[in-house]
């Protein structure tokens, strides 16, 4: 966890902004009119400590896969730059790149779509064994077998195609993969999302496992809050291509800083029949990312917004220790402010 | 002026749906198989229950099963009782009546269920040229006043838009309008808020609990998310490999399950308190169709379980209360009680 004395990042990005061209039809291109961008990420900045797990959660199109992704190098930032280790990583060639494409590892959300089909277990943990030189080619098959051992996958396992497994045990393969190469940085985007509730929970066991016994630094992506909630030490919220909020998990679900945040913790379904509200905790729907609102992304759909939230841009601010929110109402959500202005459930 | 329903007598037995040893098989290379087996449950009117499960339970195939709308070649038995009429046997020119009007389906991918090339309002008025006397002007203010009715703003603008014009949440809300034209007494949704955002679907779902209200229908909520189980159902009943293994109000189901399964389903959820503390989860993985264990089918992945699970098929009991099918009912309740 982060203590007092300022622990350096492993890993940071500074002011990443990413863009993709929208679709555009060639007679609009024909007559002339500006290409149109999807504003994926804008002017995002975050620390991921060693040894922690830093949450990203926001809902589809808040540009949380595209952080991860531009996280590992696989998308070039349009601006701003992402930092491992005191190198820009956009800086890094031959070698040194290879370095960095090992030590910061993905698993992606689709267990079917990211192991080759024709490639046995073994394969696939051989070739990214081989590829990064991690052992000599004698001591392989053992490392293998350490592996499938590692994720609780049965050793038989290693002669299998991916499509003789399920998709608990695609994932686990998924992880026997990036952890083949000892990452000291794990960035998982929606590591379970495509799993069974009780597969789920096997896999959040797992990760929780490995992350203690290999001290593992993690940037866990996902839609879901309770499991964000349940594997990280700090939590950023995104919305449409920022960070909303950020801070230490206890302190950002008991007395979130942020409307959205407040809205998102609402909306979440609780496992308590007791506790039901029948009043929608966000009105309206996302907006287009080409088109992004004026002043704060997030007025349109918020209903503490004033004037000011239609014209200026709030940035993020200090709300306590590490605990940051990017909102004009200060006092959102304090403890000290009114109990009524937080509670309140009105459309 | 607003959508409002006729007059409806509430509590009609005409508007009771029974379900008793529904069972559907599925032709497969390796003969056929149950994908639904010995499935009985009640809907009174007015009642939302929820049907959870993992994929594969047979959820789905159930509240399929329930309009005919199972595979082409499924085999159905048992009874479907709405009313007093029997689904399962009913003509098809009749069922075909009953389909839409008094039973209304929803689905998870609004897009697949929605057709693209025809506007949303051609859409409901398809629906309310079958199943109403309206003509094509009040058909037109009617189709107006469900979008509304839905929470489609500027419905009367909206209301000539194809589906690609809507937004995810729109065309789920354009195919509950849909749904609702006939004013059914029963809404089969299947999945209806999975493909959507967590925000997204909050609206979704309190709209449904909404039009549950105002139009006096009951509501069959097939789902795999606990949590939209506890915050829109007044009972549950809880599937695994086909079955029901457990069922009752979803303030007991949740507060002392009596199946391990339902148990270890309710484990595997975050709660709050217990970060980055390993869940109470369920090891292994749900049987496959061809390789349906003996006994009970949860044997394999039960932590509860003996030798007797192993041979015999635990039964459910009287459906009226909270029953489970499983032999250590005692243990599971006693370990709830320890905490552990």
């Amino acid at each position: 966890m982060i203590g007092a004395p300022p622990i350096p990042a492993v890993l940071e990005v500074d002011q990443l902004n990413v863009r993709f061209a929208a679709r555009q039809s060639v007679l609009k291109r024909l007559m002339g009119e500006p290409r149109r961008e999807v504003h994926a990420l804008n002017g995002v900045s975050l620390q991921l400590f060693r040894g922690e797990t830093l949450g990203i959660v926001g809902e589809s199109g808040c540009g949380k896969s595209t952080l991860a992704r531009t996280m590992v190098g696989l998308i070039p930032p349009d601006s701003g730059q992402v930092v491992f280790d005191g190198t820009d990583i956009g800086k890094l060639r031959g070698s040194e790149r290879r370095r960095f494409n090992r030590r910061v590892q993905m698993i992606f959300q689709d267990p079917y779509g990211s192991l080759n089909p024709r490639m046995t277990v073994s394969q696939i943990l051989t070739e990214a064994l081989t590829v990064h030189r991690m052992r000599p080619r004698p001591a392989i098959a053992a490392r293998v077998a350490e592996l499938l051992d590692l994720v609780r996958l049965p050793q038989d396992a290693a002669e299998k195609l991916p499509h003789e497994f399920s998709g608990g045990q695609r994932q686990r393969i998924g992880i026997a993969r990036a952890l083949s190469v000892e990452p000291e940085v794990l960035i998982a985007d929606e590591l379970v999302s495509a799993l069974d509730v009780s597969v789920q929970a096997q896999v959040i066991n797992l990760l929780l496992d490995l992350q203690e016994r290999l001290k593992l630094t993690v940037l866990f992506v996902a839609h879901d809050l309770r499991l964000v909630r349940h594997l990280s030490h700090r939590v950023a919220v995104m919305y449409l291509g920022e960070i909303v909020e950020i801070g230490k998990t206890e302190e950002l679900f008991a007395a979130p800083r942020h409307p959205y945040t407040r809205g998102l913790l609402d909306a979440a379904p609780d496992l308590d029949p007791a506790r039901r509200s029948r009043v929608a905790s966000v009105r309206g729907e996302l907006p287009s990312p080409v088109a992004l609102p004026t002043g704060c992304h997030f007025h349109p759909r918020c209903r503490f917004a004033f004037d000011r939230c239609v014209q200026e841009h709030p940035i993020l601010t200090e709300r306590g220790d590490s605990h940051l929110a990017a909102c004009h109402l200060v006092d959102f959500g304090s403890p000290q402010s009114a109990p009524a202005d937080i509670g309140a459930t009105v459309v | 002026m607003l959508y409002q329903p006729q007059t409806r007598d509430q509590g009609h037995p005409a508007h009771q749906l029974r379900v008793r040893n529904l069972t559907t098989t599925l032709p497969t290379s390796k003969g056929h198989m149950a994908a639904v087996s010995d499935v009985s449950f009640d809907v009174a009117p007015g009642e939302v229950l929820g049907l959870v499960g993992e994929s594969g339970s047979g959820k789905s195939m159930t509240l399929r099963s329930i309009l005919r709308l199972a595979p082409p070649r499924a085999v159905l038995s048992g009874s479907v009782q709405w009313g007093d009429e029997q689904l399962l046997t009913v003509p098809a020119g009749r069922l075909r009546a009953l389909r839409g009007r008094d039973i209304a389906m929803i689905f998870q991918e609004p897009m697949t269920a929605l057709n693209p090339v025809l506007s949303v309002h051609r859409q409901i008025d398809e629906s309310l040229a079958v199943h109403t006397d309206l003509d094509a002007r009040g058909r037109r203010t009617r189709a107006i006043e469900l979008l509304d009715l839905v929470g489609i703003p500027a419905a009367a603008s909206r209301v000539d838009d194809y589906p690609h014009q809507f937004s995810g949440g729109m065309r789920q809300r354009a195919m509950i309008a849909i749904a609702l034209a006939p004013q059914p007494r029963l809404l089969l949704a299947d999945e209806p808020t999975t493909a959507l955002d967590v925000t997204i679907q909050d609206q979704i779902l309190k709209l449904i609990l909404d039009l549950r209200d105002r139009l006096g229908m009951s509501v069959i909520f097939v789902t795999h998310d606990l949590g939209v189980v506890a915050q829109t159902c007044d009972r549950v009943a809880v599937m695994y490999a086909g079955r029901i293994v457990e069922t009752g109000a979803v303030s007991e189901v949740f507060r002392a399950p009596h199946h391990p399964y339902t148990r270890g389903l309710l484990g595997s959820v975050p709660q709050s308190g217990d970060e980055r503390r390993p869940l109470l989860s369920i090891e292994g993985t749900p049987p496959a169709l061809s390789a349906m264990p003996k006994g009970c089918a949860f044997h394999p992945r039960c932590t509860f379980r003996s030798v007797r699970c192993e041979v015999e098929l635990p039964l459910l009991g009287d459906i009226g209360a909270h029953v489970a099918a499983c032999f250590h009912q005692a243990e599971v309740m006693a370990a709830n009680r320890g905490g552990a």
